[in-house]
């Protein structure tokens, strides 16, 4: 039986869109906030925040789902205003999210501490807002640095397999991602089934990963003199 | 230029959003059942679906430890079928099953398993000590259930000691079986069903009568949000029709 490509194909890239995006605007304001923040909770902060690229996928997932499971004391909350994202596809999202969140953080973080603070130093002088100054000048050119990590969190959202299969399970049509449905192919001793499917995630990985760097080229700051 | 490349930007985001859009049906009944039964669940399903047109199936396939996690934390499931009694024993003992639904319902059994290419002959255990099987596998015992129940066999054969220095521990079963059916072992130890899954490339040699049958246990989840569908599917996988399905995958019927 040739599974069904389409389905998981979109459910993945839905999903890895949902958390590079998410992931944009959580990773870049957590890095914003640790690269000028002087102390030494930051670090600390810091080393939490990258702990997800270190935990095994399925304890991430475990952890989420006793955060998040109807049971879970996060979870009870959320089941009193009628969400339970335990086996729907946005748990796949809160699962990626997770998973990739660290790509963006780090590279983010790198990319704020290598902006020069006279430039910002210089824009406030001349009567910028903060807001502004990061707006204008800060994230700008900070851009490389962070489209390199949403870049690299979509291809690890694009892939995020043991949290998924944990927190959104294998819901074939509804959660069953491709890399999920590689692995229930394999189960099934579908073969050549899971040969399709993995070349369909190669493939559309090399693809949104050359078209993205394509799409970004020519975006490098300019030098402000 | 700038512009078009905005708009291959927001097409890139906007495509796959607009292609997916959530289906619901009325009775949606999820069962949760553990990976080695995602054939002929998958059967199950869509013949039970046949009868019963109202009820779509839900299948949800992973290991019977993840299925059980999933259920204890709420997860909304109906119909919960382990390929393990541990599991279903934990799930019992967090009390989310519905009280009296707990029944065993398929019994596996360990086979010997060689290439079909192999010319190997097996009559007793104790052939494996011959000079043809170089390599042997089996799961590793502390992990895989299919292991321990080998590591039992070749225990009680007074052969483990012996094997030792051919044993090739696998990660999973399934692992186990790929490895004969490369041709990467000259013999290894899985589930008759498993080898029912890959009969074009090995070969049952010896079929093995374990000290515990390995039964699947399989119960209503006491939260479950379309309860009759769920005895009603029950009673189907109990029934002659289901238990035909099921033995054309190499499951054996319950005593």
């Amino acid at each position: 039986m040739a599974p069904d490509i389409w389905q998981p194909l979109l459910l993945s890239l839905k999903v890895a869109l949902w958390a590079t995006g998410l992931n944009l605007l959580l990773g870049v304001a957590t890095a914003f906030v640790l690269s000028r923040w002087r102390s030494r909770l930051s670090n600390l902060f810091d080393a939490m925040f990258t702990l997800p690229l270190v935990l095994p996928p399925t304890v991430l997932g475990y952890y989420l789902l006793v955060l998040l499971g109807r049971r879970g004391t996060f979870g009870a909350w959320l089941e009193h205003w009628g969400i339970n994202p335990v086996f729907t596809w946005q748990g796949a999202v809160i699962a990626s999210t997770l998973a990739a969140f660290p790509l963006v953080h780090k590279a983010a973080r790198a990319a704020f501490e290598s902006v020069d603070p006279q430039l910002e130093s210089a824009a406030r002088v001349l009567g910028l807002s903060r807001l502004a100054v990061f707006f204008r000048i800060s994230l700008p050119l900070a851009s490389r640095g962070i489209v390199a990590g949403a870049l690299l969190a979509f291809a690890r959202a694009l892939g995020e397999f043991g949290a998924t299969l944990m927190i959104a399970g294998n819901l074939p049509g509804r959660t069953q991602t491709l890399s999920v449905a590689i692995y229930s192919a394999i189960e099934a001793g579908d073969e050549a089934g899971a040969n399709t499917l993995v070349v369909v995630a190669s493939l559309t990985c090399i693809v949104v990963l050359l078209l993205a760097g394509r799409l970004t080229r020519g975006h490098a700051p300019q030098r402000v003199v | 230029m700038k512009q078009t490349r905005r708009r291959c930007l927001a097409l890139l985001f906007v495509l796959p959003m607009a292609c997916i859009s959530a289906t619901a049906f009325a009775a949606d009944l999820v069962v949760s059942a553990a990976s080695s039964l995602t054939n002929a669940f998958q059967e199950v399903a869509r013949a039970y679906e046949a009868v019963h047109p109202e009820t779509h199936v839900v299948l949800n396939f992973a290991s019977s430890d993840t299925l059980m996690r999933q259920i204890v934390q709420g997860a909304p499931v109906d119909v919960f079928a382990s390929a393990d009694q541990t599991a279903m024993d934990r799930a019992q003992a967090q009390g989310v099953l519905s009280a009296g639904s707990r029944v065993d319902f398929a019994v596996n059994q360990l086979v010997l398993i060689v290439p079909s290419s192999s010319h190997a002959r097996v009559d007793a255990l104790k052939d494996l000590l011959g000079p043809m099987f170089k390599r042997v596998a089996w799961g590793n015992p502390t992990s895989v259930p299919a292991g321990r129940y080998a590591r039992r066999v070749l225990d009680d054969a007074g052969l483990a000691g012996a094997l030792e220095s051919r044993a090739v521990l696998a990660q999973n079963v399934r692992q186990c079986l790929d490895y004969v059916r490369r041709g990467e072992v000259d013999a290894g130890f899985v589930y008759a069903t498993d080898a029912a899954m890959a009969r074009a490339q090995v070969r049952i040699a010896l079929r093995l009568d374990s000290p515990t049958p390995i039964t699947y246990p399989m119960a209503i989840v006491a939260q479950a949000a379309h309860a009759s569908a769920a005895r009603s599917f029950q009673h189907f996988v109990l029934s002659a029709d289901g238990q035909a399905l099921l033995a054309k995958y190499g499951f054996l019927k319950p005593h």
